[in-house]
Formats: structure tokens, C-alpha cells, sequence
């Protein structure tokens, strides 16, 4: 396995008598892309502020690229890149000048060529368009841009899709592998357990402010749900029969098909029903995801 | 980061100067009444004597108070919008320090109030001649160390205020508290004592004084109390918000 870029030892944030965070340990792998998920309200955004070194914990280690990122803030900011939930800029700042500005804040040799970026983003056509004006999915891929101007190791991102339609969530899946593919490692929060499946190498599931489950999202799924169900349908001398077989484990798919087959039925429909991360969260969480 | 904090000043002017009620209130609107009222109400036409006013104030350094006030005004809104759009925390989670994020802002202020009252003295100059002092530039330099006082009470404000909508109202009321008490339409002396230490404790009070004593001619050496007061009110202003200015 690589190396930790990341370590987080019984991290522990109150505020008030509201326990935010309580006893979390994690660990991120370099090249990885792990998901922190869980319900609003978890703890997901005040672990990962902490993690950035924009809050301070009560309690609990924590090591980012080799940093303490309260007392190396300002070394551990040059190396990281972060998008903020329901972040906002300037209303007439244009896209190009967002880009100019947080360029000049990093040094020189590691920042990227920005219209490159904008180009790999698709906001090569909105260069010259002001904040305001872009759609909430070129809000966003215009805060991703901004994470990665300066070549970050660890890039954060919190909540990247809420709200934003089905297809523009598509595409920022698609920049997020692409950030992977190009070496940096990904530290990400999402509320959709979908979101969470297709894009994310692990997860932690959090709740209440404590890590409950941490895994793959496979392991997850073979851990907590290994029922499967298939579904089909045959011909029959009366008319069309349905079928419905429950089962676990990694054979049962195959095993049903083996019996169709050595039944020599004639077969019009199949369909096999696996269980998703959603509902292995809905198991260990006992709920509904809050929107 | 001398770069950063001169990259963002000059996004923040250009950000200021697209949105045009900004631009009018904060810099043409004074400028306006300046001239207009100047002109028609505050000195006789042109003569051998030396002008007469007809106003009981200085129209000249009223309009340099609001051009100051404007500007704080300003940074009180700026600051709650950007902490209520997360804009503050963005730019946080930069190498910029935060001393650079804020004193951009006031770095653009005080260039918007320098180039207003530029534009003031020039068309005074030219509309009401012989009323405006030799010295501009020593008056210009009195408005600018009285707005960088008064701009830190603003960050005062902008460190108590939680949301945007109610900064904006609280901006308001401080300034009008603030234009009654600075001693433009009256002197500070006529107030009864307790509203006195009220009007001291503010800079603009100070701010009127300073700029009225290097209008009617007077050295900067005999305004060094008043260069004191505007400086250890700055510096409290300071230290009070290093505390507790809130980023989000």
C-alpha cells in the first residue's frame, strides 16, 4: 500500500455542548481518492476543515503531508488546493482575473498554464464572463480550476456536486478521476452515496461525528450486504412464470444461472438485484440520507 | 506578498468600479454636491474681497466626510457580503496572510478616496476659485489620515456584524451618528460633556479637526495631538478587530 499523505488520530471538536467531531481516525493513501460520507450534519465538513488547518481541534493528532497544519499552516496551504462547500466569489470578478489572482499567490514554477486548465475544465468559452453570470456547474468547475492552479498534492473538495444537475455532476466525476490520473491525491465529502460509489477507491462512513465503517466501497457492500436477488422470468406451458431468488455471497449469481441452465428453461427475462454503498449506509445508519 | 496584495487591490478596484451605483454614490454623488451647493449657496459671487459663506459649515471639508464615510461604508458592506459568500474564507485558505486580504481592501479605499478628492479640489478650483486653500495637497493628505482611522473603525464594525443585511444598517446609523458629532456643522465644544467624550472617542471627530486646521493654513506641527488621536484610535481599532474579525 502507499504512503499516508494524510494521518487523523482520535480527532475530537466541540462547539459549545454540541459535539461536532468525537475520537475520528482516518488515514488517506497517496494517488487515492477517499471519501469522508455521511448525513449534513455529520461532522464531514469540521474533519476536513480541521484536516486543511482552517479549524482548530480540541483533541487529536493530525499529519498532512508530513504537516501540522495548525503550527505549518502557511507551508501545508501552498501544497494543498481546496474547494468550500457552497463557496461564492466576487459577483463580478471575471473568470479570467480568478484565475490571475490565485496565481500570483502560489510561486511561479509550479503553477499551471491557466488557459490549459481552463481548456481541460470547458471554460475556455468563459474566460471573459463574470462570477455571476455562470451556471452553478461552471461555478463549480471554476473552483476546482482554482484548487489546481498551483499543482496541489492533496486537493480537497467538499460537497463538489450538491445541486447541480445529473448531468454536470457527471461531468465533475469525470475532472475528479482526471485529477487522479494526474498524481494528486483526492480528499472529498459527499452526502450522495452514489457519488460515493462510482468516484471514490474508500470511503468512511461518519455519523454523529464518529467514523463507523471504512472501506472500500465493495468491501463495504460485501461486508454489510451480501444478499443478492435475481429476478426472472421463463416460459411455461401456461403462459410466462416469474422467479424470484434470494440468496449471499459472490456465487449466488452465478449458481442461479448454472440451475437455469440445467433446467434447460427458456428464459425471457433476467435481472439481478446487488446492493449499493446506499444501502449499506441505510444499514449501519438505521435512516434515510437528510437532505 | 507584495504581489498578491497588489494583484487583489487591483481586482477589487476593477470589481468596484463595474458596479455603477458604487461608483456614483461613493465618488460623483460628493463630488456633485460639492460644486452645486458650493456654488450656489456657500460663496458670493466673484469679487475683489475674499469670498463670503453663507453656509455655517465648510462645504469643502463636509464633502470630504462623506467621501470618507462613503468609502467605510463601503468596507463594512464589502466585508459582510464577503464573509456571508464565503469569498473571505476562499482567499484564507491561500498563502495570502491575512493582513494582506484586509488591507487590500483598505488600500482600495484609500486610493477611491484620494481620487475623489482629487477630482474635488480640481473642480474647485475651477468652479469657486480663490475659496480653495493653496495647499490641496496637504488637505488631501489630511482627509486620506483621517479616512485610514475611520476605515479601522469600520473594521470594528465588520467584525461585530453577522450577517450583510444588518452590517449595512449599522454602517448607516454609526455615520450619521458620526457626521453629527465630527464638529462639521457645529463645534464639538457646544455639546454637552458627556457627548463630548462620545465625539472624542471618534475619528472623525479628530478627522474634522485635522483637516480644518490644514485647511485654514496651520502647519502639521501644531495638529501633532490630533495626529496622536487619530493614530491611537486606529490602533485600537486594530488590535480590537485582529481579535475578533470573523472569516466566516
Amino acid at each position: 500500500m502507499s504512503s499516508a499523505v494524510v494521518t487523523v488520530r482520535a480527532l475530537s471538536k466541540r462547539y459549545g455542548r454540541t459535539v461536532a467531531i468525537a475520537d475520528v481516525s482516518l488515514d488517506v493513501y497517496e494517488g487515492e481518492i477517499f471519501g469522508l460520507i455521511g448525513p449534513n450534519g455529520a461532522g464531514k465538513t469540521t474533519t476536513m476543515e480541521c484536516i486543511q488547518g482552517s479549524r482548530r481541534a480540541d483533541g487529536g493528532t493530525i499529519s498532512v503531508l508530513g504537516l501540522d497544519p495548525r503550527r505549518d499552516s502557511t507551508a501545508l496551504r501552498r501544497r494543498i488546493g481546496v474547494q468550500h462547500q457552497e463557496a461564492q466569489l466576487q459577483k463580478r470578478i471575471k473568470v479570467w482575473e480568478a484565475l490571475d489572482l490565485w496565481a500570483s499567490l502560489y510561486d511561479r514554477d509550479s503553477v499551471v498554464d491557466s488557459n490549459a486548465l481552463l481548456d481541460r475544465l470547458g471554460l475556455a468559452g468563459k474566460r471573459d464572463t463574470r462570477f455571476m453570470n455562470l451556471s452553478g456547474g461552471q461555478k463549480q468547475r471554476l473552483f476546482i480550476a482554482l484548487a489546481l492552479i498551483h499543482r496541489p498534492e492533496l486537493v480537497f473538495l467538499d460537497e463538489l456536486t450538491t445541486g447541480l444537475d445529473p448531468q454536470a455532476r457527471r461531468a465533475i466525476w469525470e475532472l475528479v478521476r482526471d485529477i487522479r490520473a494526474r498524481g494528486s491525491t483526492v480528499f472529498l465529502t459527499t452526502h450522495l452515496m452514489e457519488e460515493a460509489e462510482r468516484l471514490c477507491d474508500r470511503v468512511a462512513i461518519i455519523e454523529h461525528g464518529r467514523v463507523i465503517e471504512m472501506g472500500t466501497p465493495l468491501e463495504l457492500v460485501a461486508r454489510h450486504c451480501p444478499q443478492r436477488c435475481v429476478f426472472y422470468s421463463t416460459d411455461e406451458e401456461d403462459g410466462e412464470r416469474q422467479h424470484e431468488l434470494r440468496g449471499e455471497g459472490d456465487d449466488f449469481v452465478t449458481e442461479v444461472i448454472h440451475r437455469i441452465a440445467r433446467d434447460g428453461a427458456h428464459v425471457r427475462g433476467f435481472r439481478t438485484e446487488l446492493p449499493t454503498l446506499e444501502d449499506v449506509f441505510l444499514k449501519l445508519t438505521g435512516r434515510a440520507i437528510r437532505d | 506578498m507584495l504581489k498578491g496584495l497588489l494583484k487583489l487591490s487591483w481586482i477589487e478596484m476593477k470589481i468596484f468600479l463595474r458596479e455603477p451605483m458604487g461608483v456614483v454614490g461613493s465618488l460623483v454623488l460628493p463630488v456633485l454636491l460639492f460644486v452645486f451647493v458650493g456654488r450656489a449657496l456657500q460663496f458670493s459671487p466673484r469679487g475683489p474681497e475674499p469670498p463670503v459663506s453663507r453656509l455655517p459649515f465648510n462645504i469643502a471639508i463636509l464633502t470630504a466626510l462623506l467621501i470618507s464615510l462613503g468609502a467605510v461604508q463601503s468596507l463594512v458592506a464589502i466585508m459582510a457580503i464577503y464573509r456571508e459568500g464565503g469569498i473571505l474564507k476562499r482567499l484564507r485558505a491561500t498563502p495570502l496572510s491575512p493582513v494582506t486580504i484586509l488591507g487590500a481592501h483598505v488600500l482600495v479605499k484609500l486610493v477611491f478616496t484620494l481620487v475623489a478628492m482629487i477630482i474635488m479640489v480640481m473642480a474647485g478650483r475651477r468652479v469657486l476659485p480663490g475659496a480653495m486653500p493653496e495647499h490641496g495637497a496637504s488637505f488631501i493628505a489630511a482627509v486620506l489620515l483621517g479616512t485610514t482611522s475611520i476605515l479601522s473603525l469600520g473594521f470594528v464594525m465588520a467584525s461585530l456584524v453577522r450577517s450583510a443585511r444588518f452590517a449595512q444598517a449599522l454602517g448607516a446609523a454609526l455615520t450619521y451618528v458620526m457626521l453629527a458629532l465630527s464638529g462639521v456643522f457645529f463645534s464639538v465644544e457646544r455639546l454637552p460633556g458627556w457627548l463630548q467624550v462620545v465625539a472624542n472617542a471618534l475619528p472623525t471627530t479628530h478627522a474634522v479637526r485635522l483637516m480644518r486646521a490644514i485647511w485654514s493654513g496651520a502647519g502639521w506641527s501644531t495638529q501633532l495631538t490630533t495626529v496622536a488621536a487619530l493614530a491611537a484610535i486606529f490602533a485600537v481599532c486594530i488590535a480590537f478587530s485582529t481579535r475578533w474579525f470573523r472569516w466566516e
